[in-house]
């Protein structure tokens, strides 16, 4: 195998945007842990579906209808076979955040109450944490928090010691949007399930960029975002245990979801559209099921392997700058995603000089203000690879670099 | 890399004297005690300003800021502290409609009266994600002004 295990400047022809000229320079997108450029594929699907086969699904008995229809539950297919997953318990969201609040709202908040004790990290982003202060103040139960360690990974000893009685519900990133970390979620998965606790995981940051098995997992719910990984923005994914999904209510109601309806009262459909109330996101269903296939003829081990490689390029050449502070871990625990600051220059500077140079980075809190009050820092840089990024793209941040600290040198 | 730039960001954004302001801000420090005390936040990035005012007679006998965030945001509170230290509070509220009307309404800050040193700012406005940075102490500023001539007490969290 080689040390790059895909031809990243043949991925980047697949995706028509990486053509754009940003302030006159080739665009070097460094952003896709925000959201992921699309391939040709992706944005044609989309098209085709409204070109070809736009209807709304489970109703009409016209050819549209079917066509509509069709693609809709393929792509659920299609998700479920990335992740190894029941298509039972694959919902359609619009997001990951989506995802989290259904499982903090139908099932948490209908389970628990002041005895019990949820458990978080304190490098979760605010979708994997607000929904459950929400929970807490719902329901009176407590909620705590497993510390990260300086390397920016979870601490182990300490999560064992909190996923025990009173806790019920352990809700937990499988990889960190700012620290890039991979964490132990099997091992996390196998401590929770000791104790009959049940575990939620945001894979927002997993599934995009690693091969992902949910059987092995074995986690009980499990949410991600199309626009993340390839698809388009409007649609994401909550998978969740079918036994504990028929138990649960609905989150929200309405439409689609329902069997039968009387005046009186509704019975409701089958999982998952008992979770679907209302039109989904169909185009978006055909643009994430292209993604999906696009990610698969890649290749997730492919991906990982590329960015792996990259990042490790990355890391490399970052730790030679004077001046720069990199939060997270190296090597295999870490998933390509660089947060740094340069000493004496503010975040949204170094964003903006990066800018100027066609280099796209995120600058900021991440949307995890706590993690970034334990790192004792106000914002962060962050770099964060694709399958579509190249060695040039790194090279071209490092002499973007140079110039933000040419222009705040004393 | 700068050769192949039409306008320079040097030039452009991070003038010398913005990046001086950034790196020597000047009446940092808050008052204690102070007549008009303001806090502002900017939610979306995290920059934050404290604004103390000592007042006497309707001048400004005093200025002192803390704050923590971008060049432009720090620069333009210790510009902003500079300009209306001994100003009458009518000066600094005028100053603050002359800043907005160069950073959001467009205008030439050549045809601003009293603009001074804080025309080296007025190339923000080209980066619309920079605007809220350099309006944070003049809008911290505002409502400072406002809670004193409204005869409330100081606020800040």
């Amino acid at each position: 195998m080689s040390a790059l295990a895909l031809d990243a400047e043949r991925v980047r022809l697949d995706f028509p945007i990486l053509a754009e000229r940003v302030n006159g320079h080739r665009l070097v997108y460094l952003d896709s842990a925000a959201s992921s450029q699309k391939p040709e594929v992706v944005i044609e699907a989309v098209s085709d579906y409204y070109r070809h086969a736009n209807a709304n699904v489970h109703r009409g008995v016209h050819a549209l209808g079917e066509r509509a229809t069709e693609l809709f539950e393929s792509a659920r297919t299609a998700v479920a076979g990335l992740v190894s997953a029941d298509p039972r318990g694959v919902v359609f969201v619009r997001n990951t955040t989506e995802g989290i609040n259904l499982v903090a709202q139908a099932f948490a908040r209908e389970r628990l109450g002041p005895a019990d004790r949820i458990v978080c990290s304190e490098m979760e982003h605010h979708s994997n944490l607000v929904p459950w202060q929400r929970v807490r103040d719902q329901t009176g139960c407590q909620l705590a928090y497993i510390p990260v360690t300086p390397a920016g990974e979870l601490d182990l000893e300490a999560a064992e010691a909190l996923l025990r009685p009173p806790t019920r519900l352990l809700s937990v990133a499988h990889v960190s949007n700012v620290l890039g970390t991979i964490n132990p979620v099997r091992e996390l998965v196998r401590m929770a399930h000791r104790e009959g606790i049940t575990v939620c995981v945001d894979g927002a940051q997993a599934v995009p960029h690693m091969p992902v098995d949910l059987g092995e997992l074995d986690a009980d719910f499990y949410a991600f975002s199309g626009h993340k990984m390839c698809g388009p923005t409007g649609i994401g994914v909550l998978v969740g245990r079918p036994q504990l999904l028929e138990e649960m209510p609905p989150f929200l109601t309405g439409g689609s979801m329902i069997s039968v309806v009387t005046l009186e009262r509704t019975t409701w459909d089958e999982i998952p559209h008992k979770f679907e109330a209302g039109t989904p996101d169909i185009g978006g269903a055909a643009g994430l099921r292209a993604a999906v296939s696009y990610l698969e003829s890649t290749g997730m081990e492919a991906v990982q392997g590329h960015g792996a490689a990259l990042s490790d390029y990355a890391i490399e050449a970052l730790s030679e700058v004077p001046g720069l502070t990199r939060y997270g871990p190296s090597g295999a625990n870490q998933l390509g995603i660089l947060s740094f600051n340069l000493s004496g220059v503010h975040p949204h500077d170094v964003g903006t000089v990066l800018d100027r140079y066609g280099v796209a980075v995120r600058a900021g809190h991440h949307c995890c203000q706590p993690l970034m009050r334990r790192l004792g820092v106000a914002a962060t840089a962050r770099a964060s690879l694709y399958l579509y990024n190249t060695r040039e793209d790194v090279d071209t941040l490092l002499e973007a670099i140079g110039e933000v600290r040419r222009i705040f040198s004393d | 890399m700068a050769q192949t730039e039409p306008v320079s960001l040097d030039d452009e954004l991070f003038r010398e004297i913005i990046l001086d302001h950034y790196r020597h801000p000047r009446h940092r420090g808050l008052l204690d005690p102070a007549d008009m005390a303001s806090h502002g936040h900017n939610p979306l990035c995290g920059d934050e300003v404290d604004l103390s005012l000592r007042v006497r007679g309707g001048q400004v006998e005093g200025v002192g800021f803390e704050g923590q965030g971008c060049s432009i945001s720090m620069a333009s509170t210790s510009m902003m502290s500079e300009e209306i230290q001994g100003k009458s509070l009518e000066q600094a509220h005028e100053l603050i409609g002359r800043f907005r009307a160069m950073l959001l309404e467009g205008q030439d800050p050549s045809s601003l009266a009293g603009i001074g040193d804080l025309e080296a700012l007025s190339g923000v406005r080209r980066y619309a994600s920079r605007v809220k940075c350099a309006m944070l102490p003049w809008t911290t500023l505002e409502a400072g002004l406002k809670q004193l001539e409204g005869g409330h007490e100081p606020a800040g969290d």
